[in-house]
């Protein structure tokens, strides 16, 4: 009944903000784009590698998770309504996963079918599947690092850019090291073991790809968590 | 009984000391938690209601400990001084969450009755985000007694209220604290401490500079000057007259009338119909002005 409650409360406070409605045209940027390019008989090769990976695992995936993740938990903390559900006799788990589950589902939604139908256009349903599953792990490791930002910086969403933007966008190009922490390798290597094509390109083994997501979860979540229990309101500021 | 107890609690951010070696116990009624604006009031509070860990010393409400504890809720409320409520539910739709999340057996039942208990159930079907000031604190205080709890602590409770919303939040503090609960609520408004609890913790500059009935409080401190308004048919007579008394220490003059500060209460107040007999004076008005908590308040920040 806890987790329902949070669930309902947490997915109507997600939907019923405007921002969330600034996200649809992301996906739809990247179905449109598998539409115009397939519709004028460009070959996959030439544009499956930015549409898919290019703007819907690099951009689309780490936007939409950002904004959801850092949405569930940190819109509350921003306006105070936390603080009706903190003062509830919830072990404080009971708190962060059913918002993690609602911002990873959100994502995961928006995220998996633009790239189903982008996967399908560009190769096979093959591709398609192994995008969609893909993207749903990164939606899930995503949600929970973004979340767990929320709650140990007030700037979560500028940090979160830093990370998708520097670490993962400009550092993993030219600094090889940096892509064993990098959610967008894990993504890019399963779905291409999933469904080998040309028009993805692993860089990190499966092991790693997987026990690392496993890893950003776990580990995110735990400290989301413990974050939570000490959660503290500042006292007079003035 | 629940008790809410701070031992030695002092709470510093940075070098900014915010609370200083705070000790207190609230037991069951209502006290006034007085102080001006950043005394630490709500500094205090938060600590309390396990928002903020003491950095020093410690919070327990019936006796575990108020911090990284969530079970404190089951007989905590709070009332925080922020009015945000999720904007997008009804009053109705809010209890009920409440209850859900405090695992109460009958939602449904408790909603109603917190929402009797601060007369909202007329608007209960409505959006939080249409209310005004009062009924969305009204919808909070419901809200922070869904489960009926032995401690409630409110911030600054009263404000955005208008005088009717007053009177029965006070009323309904003074039947919660009558009934054996231990109420905490805090002000900057004197009268609203006067007038609903006789019991004050006074805060100032994160000191404890005071605690106890006020009445008591204010007769410990006779070396202070009790000051009256007096107001009669010749104020200006009155005044010469006056200050010939060695208990007199001070007259005031102005259009309301006379301020005459007196060392000495009782002498004061008989040498006051003999002169005024003596003089031909008729006293329309004679108010001991500073029996009100402002004094004592006043007194204690100066001191």
């Amino acid at each position: 009944m806890v987790t329902q409650t949070i669930t309902w409360i947490t997915a109507r406070g997600l939907f019923g903000r405007r921002r969330f409605l600034l996200l649809l045209p992301l996906p739809l940027l990247v179905i449109g784009l598998a539409v115009l390019s397939r519709g004028f008989g460009v070959a996959p090769e030439h544009w499956g590698e930015p549409v898919l990976v290019g703007l819907g695992l690099a951009v689309v995936l780490p936007v939409i998770a950002l904004i959801a993740g850092t949405g569930v938990l940190g819109s509350e903390i921003d306006d105070g309504t936390i603080v009706h559900i903190l003062t509830k006799p919830l072990p404080r788990s009971q708190i962060v996963l059913p918002k993690l589950a609602v911002a990873t589902a959100a994502t995961a939604v928006s995220v998996a079918v633009p790239l189903y139908v982008a996967g399908v256009l560009a190769d096979s349903v093959g591709l398609g599947l192994a995008l969609a599953a893909a993207g749903t792990v990164g939606a899930l490791a995503y949600s929970a690092l973004f979340l767990a930002l929320s709650l140990v910086t007030r700037r979560p969403v500028l940090l979160g850019l830093v990370y998708v933007l520097v670490w993962e966008g400009l550092l993993g190009n030219f600094v090889s090291g940096t892509r064993v922490l990098s959610i967008q390798q894990y993504v890019i290597t399963i779905a291409d073991k999933i469904a080998p094509t040309p028009l993805l390109e692993a860089k990190v083994s499966l092991p790693v790809a997987l026990v690392m997501s496993a890893l950003f979860t776990v580990g995110f979540t735990a400290l989301a968590i413990d974050r939570l229990r000490s959660f503290s309101v500042a006292g007079e500021t003035s | 009984m629940t008790d809410v107890v701070l031992d030695g609690v002092s709470k510093w951010y940075g070098n900014v000391v915010a609370v200083n070696d705070v000790t207190m116990t609230l037991g069951p009624g209502v006290t006034g938690l007085l102080g001006p604006n950043g005394a630490g009031k709500t500094t205090v509070l938060h600590m309390m209601a396990g928002f903020l860990a003491p950095s020093r010393g410690a919070v327990t409400v019936g006796d575990v400990p108020a911090w990284r504890n969530p079970s404190v809720y089951e007989r905590l409320g709070l009332v925080s001084e922020r009015e945000a409520v999720h904007d997008f539910l009804t009053a109705r739709e809010f209890l009920e969450v409440s209850a859900r999340l405090h695992k109460l057996p009958d939602p449904s039942a408790a909603a109603q009755r917190a929402l009797e208990l601060v007369e909202m159930t007329d608007a209960q079907n409505r959006r939080i985000g249409t209310y005004s000031k009062g009924m969305r604190q009204r919808t909070r205080v419901a809200a922070a007694l869904v489960h009926d709890p032995q401690v409630l602590l409110l911030d600054e409770p009263f404000n955005g209220m208008d005088p009717r919303q007053r009177l029965h939040m006070m009323d309904l503090l003074h039947n919660l604290g009558a009934s054996g609960r231990t109420i905490l609520f805090s002000s900057h408004i004197l009268e609203e401490v006067e007038q609903v609890s006789g019991t004050v913790q006074v805060i100032v500059a994160g000191r404890l500079a005071a605690s106890g009935d006020y009445r008591a409080i204010r007769r410990l401190m006779s070396n202070r000057p009790h000051v009256f308004a007096v107001h009669s048919t010749d104020d200006r007579r009155l005044a010469v007259a006056l200050i010939g008394q060695p208990s007199v220490t001070g007259v005031e003059i102005d259009k309301a009338g006379l301020t005459v500060r007196a060392g000495d209460y009782g002498s004061f107040t008989r040498a006051l119909p003999k002169i005024a007999l003596a003089e031909g004076i008729r006293v329309r008005r004679l108010l001991p002005s500073d029996e009100s908590l402002e004094s004592v308040f006043s007194y204690l920040v100066e001191a």
